[in-house]
C-alpha cells in the first residue's frame, strides 16, 4: 500500500467532542474520509454535509411495483386467464382485491428497501470489515482522513481533544 | 448532546451508565455460560416442543379427525390458538414501529425483545392454518403460482387468502425490521469476540462498521419500515377479523370486529411482553434498562386497550339487543349463559375487570401484581377467541345440528407444543443476541440517563 492511501484517524471519547471536532475540520476545509460511531449521532449529518438518504424513494418505487403486480396480476387472472364467478360478484371485483394489493405493496417496498440498503452500503453476509479500532462499536468515536503525510492532521486531532491518533 | 428534556421526565436508564458499561451489561449475557434457571427453562420448553411436534405428526399421520371437530364445529382450538398467537405478535410491532413514529423513548428498552416475540409468535401462529387444512403436504396450494392444474388459482376474493398474504407479509417485514436493528449490535458483539465467535458474528453483522453514511441510511430505513409496519400491523388483525366478519354466522357478522380485534391483539401482546420482560430483566439483571417506568408505560397501554376491548364486548351485547334480530340475540345469550358460559365468564373477568386495576398508579408500578395480571390477561384473551369461535359454531341456525365440542389430547398437545416452540426460540434468542438494543440505548443515554435527568442527576447542562 502506498503512503497516499494511508488513513490517519483520531479517536474521541464523547460525541459532543466529536461534533465540535467535525465542525472544526469543516471550517479548516479538511476532506473527512469518514466518521465512525457506535450509535447514530444526531446533528452529524448536516455538519458532514451528507445528502439526505434516497432510500425512501427506492421504497416508493418498489412499493409501486408491488401495487401493480398484485392488482394487475389478480385482474389478469380473474378476467382473462381463468374467470370464475364467486358468490355472484363480478369477475373484476375491485374491493376484494384491495387487501392483497396493500399487503404486496408493503412487502415489495420493505424487501426492496432493505436489499437496497445493504447493496448501496456494501454490507452483507461475508463482508469483511476493516475496522480502525475495535472500540468503535463500543464507546469510542472516530474521524479519519486520507493521506497521513499532511502533518496538520496530528495537530488538528490534538487540538480538538482526540484521545488517540493512529495511522492505518 | 444538549437535548432539552422536561425536568419531570423520569430517567429511562438508571445506574449512571457509561457507554462502555451499557455494552458490558447487554453483551455479557451472550458471552457467559447459561445459568441454571435458563437450562431448566430450556429443557422444559424443549420437552413441550418435542411433544407438540409429535402431536403435529400424529395429526398428519392419523388425519384431522383426531381433533374431534365435527359438523358444525369446523374450527376449534386450532384457529383459537392461531388468532391468539397472531394477536400476541402485534405488541412487538406496536412497540417497534408505532412508538418509533410517536418518538416514545421508552420503547428502546423493550423493542428488541418485543420484536423477537412477534417473530416467534407468528411462527407459532402459522403452524395452525398450515395443519388444519388436513392435507398439510399440499399446503403450498395456498399460494398463487402457475401450475399444471389448469392453472387453478386461489380465490382472491376470500378473506382466508387475504390472511395468507397478510401473515406472510407481516412475518417477512417483522423479520427484516428486527434483523436490520440487530446488525449494529451484532457488530458490537463481534468486536468483543475472538476466533470462531468473531467470524460468526462478523457474518451476522454483515461487516457493519458504524460509518456516518451507514447510520444515516440505517435511521432512514428504520423510519420508513416503521411507517410501513404501522398500517401493516393494523391490517393484519383486521384481515384476521374478516375471516369471521365476512361470514353469515350470527355473532361473527359484525362491523365492529376489525377495531375490536386490533385492540384485543395489542392488549394481549403487551401482556405477553410484560410476562417475558419481567422474567428477563430479573434473570439477566437488566433492571437498569427495563425500569419501573417502562413497566408503568406498558401497563398504561394495557389499561387503554383493555378498556377498548371491554367497551367492544358491551357494544356487541347492546347491538345484539338493539338489532331486534333473534339469531344475533340468541348468539350472545348463548355465549353468556349457554353450555360454554365458563369461557365467557373467564373472558369477561380477565379482560374487562383485571385491567381496570391499573387506574391506580402504585398498582401499575407493582411488579408482582403486573406479572400476575399479565398472565390472567393472556388467559382471558385465549378465552375470547374460544368464545368467538367454538361457542358460536356449536349453536348455529339448526338446533338439530347443535353439539358440544371439547378438544382431544392431540389438540391440547399442539397448543402446549407451540408454547414450547415460543419459549425455546426466545431462550435461544437471549443467548445469541443482545435482548436490549445497545445502539439505541446509547443514543438516548444523554437525554434519558439518570445522571442527566431526574432527581439524581449529576451532570447539569450549561447550554
Amino acid at each position: 500500500m502506498s503512503k497516499e492511501n494511508k488513513i490517519i484517524y483520531g479517536i474521541y471519547g464523547d460525541e459532543e467532542v466529536l461534533l465540535s471536532a467535525v465542525k472544526e475540520a469543516r471550517e479548516r476545509h479538511y476532506d473527512i474520509q469518514d466518521v465512525y460511531s457506535p450509535f447514530p449521532v444526531h446533528g452529524l449529518d448536516p455538519l458532514l454535509g451528507l445528502a439526505e438518504s434516497r432510500l425512501h424513494i427506492a421504497g416508493f418505487v418498489f412499493g409501486a411495483i408491488g401495487t401493480l403486480t398484485a392488482f394487475l396480476g389478480m385482474t389478469w387472472i380473474f378476467t382473462k386467464d381463468w374467470p370464475i364467478i364467486f358468490g355472484g360478484k363480478p369477475y373484476w371485483s375491485v374491493p376484494a382485491f384491495i387487501p392483497i394489493t396493500f399487503e404486496l405493496t408493503v412487502l415489495f417496498a420493505s424487501i426492496g428497501m432493505v436489499v437496497s440498503f445493504y447493496v448501496v452500503s456494501g454490507l452483507g453476509p461475508g463482508v469483511k470489515s476493516k475496522l480502525l479500532d475495535r472500540r468503535l462499536t463500543d464507546d469510542k468515536f472516530c474521524i479519519s482522513f486520507e493521506n497521513s503525510e499532511n502533518s496538520d492532521y496530528e495537530e488538528f486531532f490534538r487540538s480538538t481533544g482526540a484521545e488517540e491518533v493512529g495511522v492505518a | 448532546m444538549s437535548v432539552h428534556v422536561s425536568p419531570i421526565r423520569e430517567p429511562l436508564v438508571t445506574g449512571h451508565k457509561t457507554y462502555h458499561q451499557i455494552t458490558e451489561d447487554l453483551v455479557s449475557p451472550t458471552e457467559k455460560m447459561p445459568n441454571l434457571s435458563w437450562v431448566i427453562g430450556f429443557i422444559i420448553s424443549l420437552t413441550l416442543l418435542t411433544f407438540g411436534l409429535f402431536c403435529i405428526f400424529w395429526t398428519i399421520w392419523v388425519g384431522i379427525g383426531t381433533w374431534d371437530l365435527n359438523r358444525t364445529i369446523g374450527w376449534g382450538w386450532d384457529i383459537t390458538n392461531f388468532v391468539w398467537w397472531i394477536g400476541i405478535g402485534h405488541a412487538g410491532t406496536l412497540i417497534s414501529a408505532i412508538l418509533l413514529l410517536f418518538r416514545q423513548k421508552w420503547r428502546t428498552g423493550v423493542n428488541r425483545a418485543a420484536e423477537a416475540m412477534t417473530i416467534f409468535a407468528v411462527i407459532c401462529a402459522a403452524i395452525f392454518p398450515g395443519i388444519h387444512v388436513g392435507r398439510a403436504w399440499v399446503v403450498f396450494y395456498f399460494f398463487p403460482y402457475p401450475n399444471t392444474r389448469g392453472p387453478i388459482w386461489p380465490n382472491f376474493n376470500s378473506p382466508l387468502l387475504w390472511d395468507v398474504f397478510a401473515i406472510s407479509t407481516y412475518f417477512t417485514v417483522s423479520l427484516l425490521f428486527w434483523y436490520t436493528g440487530l446488525v449494529p449490535d451484532f457488530a458490537t458483539v463481534r468486536d468483543r469476540a475472538k476466533g470462531l465467535r468473531n467470524k460468526i458474528y462478523n457474518t451476522l453483522s454483515f461487516g457493519w462498521k458504524g460509518s456516518a453514511k451507514h447510520w444515516q441510511r440505517w435511521e432512514s430505513l428504520s423510519l420508513v419500515l416503521a411507517g410501513l409496519a404501522t398500517p401493516l400491523v393494523l391490517s393484519v388483525h383486521t384481515i384476521v377479523s374478516f375471516d369471521f366478519a365476512t361470514s353469515v354466522i350470527p355473532g361473527w357478522h359484525t362491523t365492529i370486529f376489525p377495531p375490536y380485534f386490533v385492540a384485543g391483539a395489542i392488549f394481549s401482546g403487551f401482556a405477553m411482553v410484560l410476562t417475558l420482560m419481567l422474567v428477563t430483566r430479573k434473570v439477566l439483571n437488566l433492571e437498569d434498562y427495563i425500569t419501573i417506568e417502562h413497566i408503568e408505560s406498558m401497563n398504561k397501554v394495557i389499561l387503554l386497550t383493555g378498556t377498548i376491548v371491554g367497551i367492544a364486548y358491551l357494544t356487541e351485547l347492546f347491538i345484539a339487543w338493539y338489532s331486534q334480530y333473534p339469531y344475533e340475540q340468541f348468539a350472545f345469550f348463548n355465549r353468556a349463559v349457554g353450555p360454554y358460559w365458563w369461557s365467557y365468564f373467564g373472558m369477561m373477568f380477565c379482560n374487562v375487570i383485571t385491567p381496570q386495576l391499573f387506574w391506580k398508579k402504585s398498582w401499575r408500578r407493582n411488579i408482582t401484581l403486573t406479572f400476575f395480571l399479565s398472565i390472567l390477561i393472556n388467559i382471558g384473551m385465549w378465552f375470547e377467541r374460544f368464545v368467538i369461535i367454538a361457542t358460536t359454531l356449536a349453536r348455529d341456525y339448526l338446533p338439530s345440528s347443535w353439539s358440544y365440542y371439547s378438544p382431544t389430547w392431540v389438540e391440547i398437545g399442539i397448543f402446549v407444543g407451540t408454547i414450547g416452540i415460543f419459549f425455546t426460540l426466545y431462550l435461544l434468542f437471549t443467548r445469541v443476541a443482545p435482548v436490549v438494543a445497545i445502539a439505541e440505548i446509547k443514543a438516548i443515554l444523554k437525554s434519558s440517563g439518570d445522571q442527566y435527568v431526574g432527581k439524581n442527576a449529576t451532570h447539569h447542562d450549561e447550554h
